[in-house]
């Protein structure tokens, strides 16, 4: 065939998706360089750089930066290594494994507003919550969650998200893995932390770098659980970068400081996406 | 102990092991399944109550006050619009770089997966205003638009990495018989990855019904799917947990139900085809 006819076949998607990145993109860009207020329109002059020093000197910037990156690698941390011990661990045949199956991988299907309000009333209320009153049955004070740790809250619903999906991959990769190999092992006398070590982990190097990638990419952009749950607060102690712009757009109407911020959550996004797609994509086969 | 029994106790510990991760993993959504043929006074109730008498008045409230059927009629027009649109500009695309690569492939394709990255809140506000120019704001156009896009590029890598394992000769083969490029596409590529057509539908549908972000900042109530309903939930007028319940297993259920029957050839699908 033709290159031209597999150019006119690719062309859709590849104008489409340019034309959605560019064309809000450009505009983000000129936004972030004028003075544009929604509550004072008709007054859109050019003020260079200022919006960006606006930003920049919030108060919740650094906080939403801080938050944000403790978020993303908090619950990659917490879901990687959970989920390859997990998945290790129940790599074996046992009794109603498609069942566990079906219940593990639950949770990955919830949408993040009904995930938040579970968390948020029926697990951490500290009066009537299911975690208060565990605590209370075992003779402590009863936290209250979202206000004391509200950082920690929105780690453990978008890990309780992610976590399953984590299992599931690792242990539909470690079905693949060789038993002979395994075995082999086992006969020379190597540990079953030495099999785990040297066997499992470098077999799973593959789908831990696809869970990294999958995950960053929704980790980044992590927003309804806080918008349902803590609001960003108390304070900035759970707003992210996300929520930030989101605080600055919408209810405060600054265009121009919003714009600036959301470049700013490109550029972060990017450096992380360098990253990621350096180490990753060696791993995709193209 | 002989062998045999140790295997035999393995098994059986590995299995309370494994059971015991999934209870408490599931657990969440069992407690908000339960609450939801709760009264309000047994959701709140202190310890709390695993027996008590169902209601279903829960499911009654929930439509009367906010119109569920309205809600989950955006879902499913917004979900499964988009996956069409999405899947008809991604075959060919997918099609043409995985049978006919060129040197740029690879490049176009992790360029795909970068405008993935690129954060929705760097663009909310354009986007925003364009849809307020166009009048486009709380109409279910937008989503569908939105939607599309968003997931196009893990729509044309997954039918990629599947296209991509078909055997080559079964297509040299039709060419040979004198099949013209449609005629492969339509009667054998097509035919052939239904399964994993299939898969990527699906996967995009989930995407699209619990996509949060776009719906709750374009959407006010007309054009609101399930998710932006249950946020409406989130306001802090008192205590009603098991109206709350039933309007969360309403907004899930067709989703994770959905999810039971397809998980396998959704994690195959979601880490595009590297495991198997």
């Amino acid at each position: 065939m033709k290159r031209s006819i597999t150019r006119l076949l690719m062309a859709p998607s590849v104008i489409m998706l340019l034309v959605w990145m560019i064309i809000p993109l450009s505009m983000t860009i000129y936004f972030s360089t004028i003075r544009y207020n929604l509550l004072y329109p008709g007054q859109n002059n050019f003020v260079g750089l200022m919006n960006f020093e606006f930003f920049i000197t919030d108060p919740g910037f650094v906080p939403a930066v801080s938050n944000t990156l403790i978020l993303l690698l908090s619950v990659l941390i917490i879901t990687v290594v959970l989920g390859v011990m997990l998945s290790a661990l129940i790599d074996k045949p046992f009794f109603g494994q498609g069942i566990v199956r079906v219940l593990l991988i639950s949770p990955f299907f919830i949408m993040p507003t009904v995930n938040a309000l579970i968390w948020k009333n029926m697990m951490m209320n500290p009066v009537y919550g299911i975690f208060a009153w565990i605590s209370e049955s075992l003779g402590f004070e009863p936290i209250d969650w979202l206000s004391s740790y509200p950082l920690v809250s929105v780690i453990i619903m978008v890990s309780w998200q992610w976590l399953p999906f984590a299992i599931l991959v690792f242990v539909t990769a470690l079905q693949s893995q060789d038993t002979e190999q395994k075995e082999a092992a086992q006969m020379d006398g190597a540990t079953g932390w030495h099999i785990f070590r040297y066997l499992t982990i470098p077999h799973l190097a593959r789908p831990i770098a696809v869970v990294v990638m999958i995950e960053t990419i929704f980790l980044l952009a992590v927003f309804a659980e806080i918008f349902v749950s803590t609001g960003g607060g108390p304070g900035y102690d759970s707003t992210n970068l996300a929520y930030l712009i989101y605080n600055q757009a919408l209810l405060q109407y600054d265009v121009g400081v919003a714009s600036a911020g959301g470049l700013f959550a490109v550029l972060l996004a990017n450096i992380v996406a360098i990253f990621l797609i350096r180490a990753v994509g060696k791993n995709l086969t193209v | 102990m002989t062998l045999n029994q140790q295997r035999k106790l393995k098994t059986i510990l590995t299995g309370l092991f494994a059971w015991s991760v999934a209870l408490v993993l599931f657990f969440p959504i069992f407690w908000m399944f339960i609450t939801s043929f709760k009264t309000e006074l047994q959701a709140i109730s202190v310890p709390p109550s695993l027996f008590f008498e169902p209601t279903l008045d829960n499911f009654r409230i929930v439509q009367e006050r906010s119109d569920y059927i309205h809600h989950a009629w955006n879902s499913v027009v917004t979900s499964f619009g988009s996956t069409i649109i999405a899947l008809i500009i991604a075959i060919p695309a997918a099609y043409s770089m995985a049978f006919f690569p060129g040197k740029r492939t690879k490049d176009i394709l992790l360029w795909m997966l970068s405008t993935k990255m690129l954060p929705a809140v760097g663009v909310l506000v354009p986007i925003y205003i364009l849809c307020r120019n166009y009048g486009l704001l709380d109409s279910k156009t937008a989503l569908v638009i939105i939607f599309t896009l968003m997931n196009l590029p893990i729509i044309v890598w997954m039918l990629f990495s599947y296209f991509k394992d078909l055997p080559k000769e079964i297509l040299e083969a039709a060419r040979m018989d004198g099949a013209t490029p449609w005629d492969e596409v339509v009667k054998v590529v097509l035919p052939l990855s239904v399964g994993a057509i299939s898969s990527t539908a699906l996967l995009s549908i989930v995407l699209c019904w619990n996509e949060a972000f776009w719906s709750l900042n374009l959407t006010a109530s007309d054009a609101a799917p399930l998710t932006a309903m249950i946020a409406s939930y989130s306001s802090p007028e008192g205590l009603f947990w098991a109206k709350l319940s039933a309007a969360s297993t309403l907004a899930c259920a067709p989703i994770v139900i959905f999810g039971w029957f397809c998980q396998k050839q959704l994690v195959q699908g979601l880490t595009f085809g590297a495991v198997k």
